[in-house]
């Protein structure tokens, strides 16, 4: 190996000429043994590009050992953000302390085994909170929020780390531009264990014309906290994905909270005027005042099959 | 004759496990009822799949597709046999490879699905492996001894240097004879014409006998073609049943339309297949149109719609969806292995995308036992992502050194044109194998692609 044209900013590389320099004298020779075993990918620069597992190298064709490991990591992270427990009690308090009244409902799935498999219990109310829902609705009116033209629906989905993380944040950076464009908001609206289409229950319960859910995303290995928001305008049980427009990769390092709300908000103003929203709601908010690749085509992306992980299957 | 005898309920109860039956109501209850019912369908004569559907004609377009479709001739040589007669057949030294190839018009994707259920893991490889399917654009795939990747170097915003530094880590692995393709994450033409045209620079530049694809809806390929985009591949996810396209907004006569916008570009140099599908089981049950037939049957039901469009490459993602319709890792190799040889068997240019999300059951063994397996059974193509970490799908899948773990365990060498790039640009030696990554300045050449 020649150390001509290498690039010194490559930490990989520096370790490994540095293993070679020292490597007749050094105290540790297994580790002398496992630089030469590596071959270091001469176009690491190119990371600073993108986050993918680019130039790892390779000790013949395989993955060295350290990149190994650190999948082995983002993995058990990942997996673990799909089992943490949807504290919905602290998410109250901190919406409560904005002055924001919440309801605490649950799915059908009462458990995460049965959610992951039984998405169509994910998809609608417990017993025992289709319920309490229709009681609230019953027992309140347009002060408590039936009614409204927003019903705010908040899920762990596949990720409470993600709602934990976001939907606070993103909450705050929503509510003024609603309520400067004059539209009334219902209380939030907490589910454990929902995927999307629980939304559609809620707010038909709630009586509201447009339903947004804020969604815990499936995680990645590089994003294991990534939030997913959907709207649905004329939200009833029974609504397809077709209806649906949807806003991925809201979390610091994704899609800002305050880029996300301005999106999301210009979406339920055009829905508003349309009177419908989905694939035919057509998204012509200028991509320059905007990150580029902001994933609001809507549902359109189902056809794809493989679309963005937050547009169909949460 | 009711439900309850009825072929759709057979081939239901016979199916291997799977989350997504028991999810729709189709699954056996036990494994007794299941080992059962696969007797029940050894016994079952082929030519009964020819009298009943297991989707109304009437009703259904693709069920349509498959019967008026049907080759009898080519069927003529198994048509005395059972279902479990045809497996013993497949097994046999008879069915070689021009046996195979001039059989599969004359099977019916039924038939492909029923068989594969009376086959152990061994039999789906083995018999997989005599299957030869080659298909050509820019360069060829599926020769015996070959074995491809689609480079996937796909990015959360779609920025263009962040796809080219995927793009060229993996062309330095060897990967992307099969295609270099991309799954925009915004669906918007003028974002997948920006994306088309880097890639054709690239191509183009370095004459990289390989094609490009950008994985959006048929309609916006159609668009991209009006606008004269340099699309190589025309994209399309599909499903086996009529309605389940329904739901995917396409049709048969869309993608007729959409393949023959394809050919007249006339940019495929050795080889005039122009598109690719991508399948995989649950989507019909996802998009409530499976018509209480199982998951897997309906797969192949996919096969015919693609069988019909003579597609350069047909992709089995077959742990995308997640574990509502194969919840763990045995169900996911269980899967591939089927996917992979009824899309063989069918004569179709079949690869698979291996891959697991994170709240299946899953890891990496399970990608490594089923790409393995995929390679042995001589699978056209797998993915080749960055790390196997997509991290704009967050989902994992293969990487471009599982890619040269496999050719370098089996002895498997890339399409022959874009090997003999890889060894003019010193990434390959003359026996096919990978060379020490050394200085590769081209690299970062390649880096200035569209500067």
């Amino acid at each position: 190996m020649k150390d001509t044209g290498r690039q010194a900013a490559d930490p990989g590389y520096g370790k490994v000429r540095e293993m070679r320099d020292t490597g007749r004298q050094t105290a540790d020779p297994g580790k002398a043994r496992e630089a030469q075993a590596v071959a270091q990918d001469p176009w690491s620069e190119l990371r600073r590009h993108t986050d993918a597992r680019i130039a790892l190298g390779r000790c013949g064709v395989s993955l060295p050992v350290a990149r190994w490991l650190e999948f082995r990591l983002a993995h058990a992270q990942a997996r673990d953000a799909v089992r943490t427990f949807f504290d919905r009690e602290y998410l109250i308090d901190r919406l409560k302390a904005r002055g924001i009244a919440c309801l605490n409902l649950a799915s059908a799935a009462d458990d995460l085994e049965t959610f992951l498999a039984r998405p169509d219990l994910g998809r609608r109310l417990s017993a025992a909170s289709a319920a309490a829902l229709e009681e609230y609705a019953r027992t309140h009116g347009a002060e408590g929020g039936v009614g409204a033209n927003v019903c705010l629906v908040v899920s762990n989905g596949l990720s409470a780390r993600s709602i934990h993380d976001n939907a606070a944040p993103f909450i705050d950076e929503l509510l003024p531009l609603l309520d400067r464009a004059g539209l009334s908001v219902s209380p939030a609206v907490l589910v454990q264990n929902g995927r999307v289409a629980v939304a559609d229950e809620v707010a038909y319960g709630l009586r509201a014309e447009l339903s947004v859910i804020l969604v815990g995303e499936r995680p990645g290995l590089s994003s294991p906290n990534s939030m997913g928001v959907y709207m649905t305008y004329a939200p009833k049980p029974g609504c397809t994905d077709e209806a649906r427009n949807c806003i991925s990769n809201v979390r610091p390092g994704g899609l800002e909270y305050a880029a996300a709300a301005r999106k999301l908000c210009y979406l339920v103003q055009s829905a508003f005027a349309c009177r419908y929203s989905g694939v035919r709601l057509k998204d012509d908010m200028p991509d320059t005042g905007l990150p580029s690749g902001l994933s609001t085509s809507g549902m359109n992306r189902i056809p794809g099959f493989r679309v963005s992980p937050a547009c169909c299957k949460n | 004759m009711g439900e309850k005898g009825s072929l759709r309920r057979l081939l239901a109860k016979a199916s291997s496990p799977k989350s997504g039956d028991v999810l729709a109501g189709t699954a056996a209850a036990g494994d007794e009822e299941r080992i059962l019912a696969q007797m029940e369908l050894a016994d079952t004569p082929l030519t009964r799949f020819l009298d009943e559907c297991v989707v109304p004609y009437e009703e259904d377009e693709v069920t349509r597709l498959i019967i008026d479709t049907h080759d009898a001739r080519a069927f003529e040589p198994v048509s005395g046999f059972t279902v479990g007669e045809f497996r013993d057949w497949l097994l046999s030294d008879n069915a070689d490879a021009p046996a195979l190839a001039a059989l599969a018009p004359g099977l019916t994707p039924e038939m492909a699905a029923a068989v594969s259920k009376l086959m152990r893991a061994q039999d789906l490889v083995l018999a997989a492996s005599k299957c030869v399917v080659v298909t050509a654009f820019r360069d060829t795939v599926g020769l015996p001894g070959r074995f491809s990747t689609r480079l996937q170097p796909n990015h959360p915003t779609d920025d263009p240097a962040g796809i080219l530094a995927s793009t060229i880590d993996g062309l330095f692995y060897g990967s992307g004879d099969a295609v270099i393709g991309i799954n925009p994450a915004t669906d918007s033409p003028e974002n997948c014409l920006r994306l088309l045209h880097l890639l054709d620079l690239l191509i183009t530049r370095h004459d990289i006998p390989t094609q490009s694809c950008v994985l959006t809806h048929v309609t916006n390929t159609l668009e991209l073609i009006r606008r004269k985009a340099p699309v190589d591949l025309c994209f399309q996810s599909i499903a086996g049943t009529e309605k389940a396209n329904a739901s995917f907004g396409i049709n048969l006569a869309l993608l007729a339309e959409s393949r023959d916008a394809a050919l007249s570009l006339q940019r495929g140099t050795v080889g005039d297949n122009v598109m690719y599908f991508e399948t995989g089981q649950g989507s019909a049950l996802s998009a409530n149109a499976h018509h209480g037939v199982d998951q897997q049957t309906l797969e192949c039901r996919a096969y015919a719609v693609a069988r019909y469009f003579d597609p350069f490459l047909v992709n089995t993602v077959v742990g995308f969806i997640g574990p509502e319709y194969l919840y763990n890792g045995k169900q996911i190799i269980r899967a591939g292995l089927e996917d992979h040889f009824c899309g063989k068997l069918l004569g179709l240019p079949m690869g698979a995308d291996i891959c697991y999300t994170n709240h299946a059951d899953a890891d990496q063994d399970d990608m490594d036992i089923l790409l393995t397996l995929l390679g042995a059974a001589g699978c056209t193509f797998v993915m080749g992502v960055p790390g196997a970490d997509d991290i704009m799908l967050n989902y994992q899948s293969t990487s471009f050194h599982d890619a040269a773990y496999l050719r370098k365990l089996l002895h498997r060498r890339p399409a022959p044109e874009f090997e003999a790039w890889l060894e003019k640009m010193g990434i390959h030696n003359a026996e096919g194998e990978l060379l020490p990554p050394g200085d590769k300045p081209q690299a970062l050449d390649m880096a200035r692609c569209g500067k």
